[in-house]
């Protein structure tokens, strides 16, 4: 963004970086049908191809708009695992998930507490809304064998995805 | 990881969901829970596994049975786990 002002640094991120293996944890997995408990690993060995792991701003923040707009327009389930980790409840992420029309090709994990983010290093404390911590933005792009192939965690607030070099990764 | 033999479609907060939840445990039977919507009208998963809308429902891949009614599923539960005939387990669990 062109802006005559500082946007907020965001400061170092703590997370993991290409070629570590991205840390498994289990949380809600919430479909366009409904929601159960899942893990990264699970979703990672459901296919031999990529897949992206998406850290957003919460449902119905602009932010988690622009980047499904994004997202499906690319059409990146053609050719890779999409998820997503959010702080929105599973009844948030089913209406993301019915407004965005993501049926079952993009699904979301739900994690109200943040611990996920917490784990990856990315944890953003929200001012202005005590208490509520979600992650930052963050995309990582994992093998088979849930190694990361690709990392980018936003530096600044906000920050959206690079997603052509994202792109680049899978296609 | 083996996924469960047993899946449990449920509603968040729905009494006759943990009527069956209660069962599971009592027979320490291994399930998975998948949570589908109040809003009758987006229930199709569970429409499409049993012909209604009502949770709780139940698929045990381990013998093929699918089924809903929480009166009813206990009684199953009690009988396929609990050692129990289904006739013996309608009487005390009242179908």
């Amino acid at each position: 963004m062109d802006l005559d002002f500082d946007v907020v640094d965001l400061g170092p991120a703590d997370n993991p970086s290409e070629g570590a293996k991205a840390l498994d944890f289990q949380r809600p997995l919430v479909t366009n049908e409904y929601w159960e408990d899942r893990s990264l690993d699970a979703v990672v060995t459901e296919s031999d191809g990529p897949t992206v792991l998406l850290f957003h701003p919460m449902a119905g923040s602009f932010p988690a708009t622009y980047l499904w707009q994004e997202v499906t327009e690319r059409e990146w389930a053609s050719d890779a695992t999409v998820v997503a980790v959010s702080i929105a409840t599973p009844y948030a992420h089913k209406e993301l998930i019915d407004h965005h029309d993501l049926r079952n090709d993009y699904r979301l994990f739900s994690d109200p507490g943040n611990g996920v983010a917490e784990r990856y290093g990315i944890v953003h404390d929200l001012d202005g809304m005590a208490g509520v911590s979600e992650p930052r933005p963050a995309a990582f792009v994992l093998d088979e064998d849930r190694e990361i192939e690709f990392a980018w965690v936003a530096q600044q607030w906000p920050e959206f995805p690079p997603y052509d070099e994202i792109e680049a990764t899978f296609r | 990881m083996s996924e469960p033999a047993i899946t449990l479609y449920r509603l968040q907060a729905c009494p006759f969901c943990e009527r069956v939840v209660h069962a599971l445990h009592e027979y320490d039977v291994p399930y998975r829970s998948r949570y589908v919507e109040p809003l009758h009208s987006r229930r199709t998963v569970v429409k499409r596994l049993t012909g209604k809308r009502t949770v709780p429902a139940i698929v045990d891949e381990s013998t093929g049975v699918t089924m809903s009614e929480s009166g009813a599923i206990v009684d199953y539960l009690a009988a396929t786990y609990g050692g129990k005939t289904s006739d013996e387990a309608a009487e005390e669990g009242g179908a």
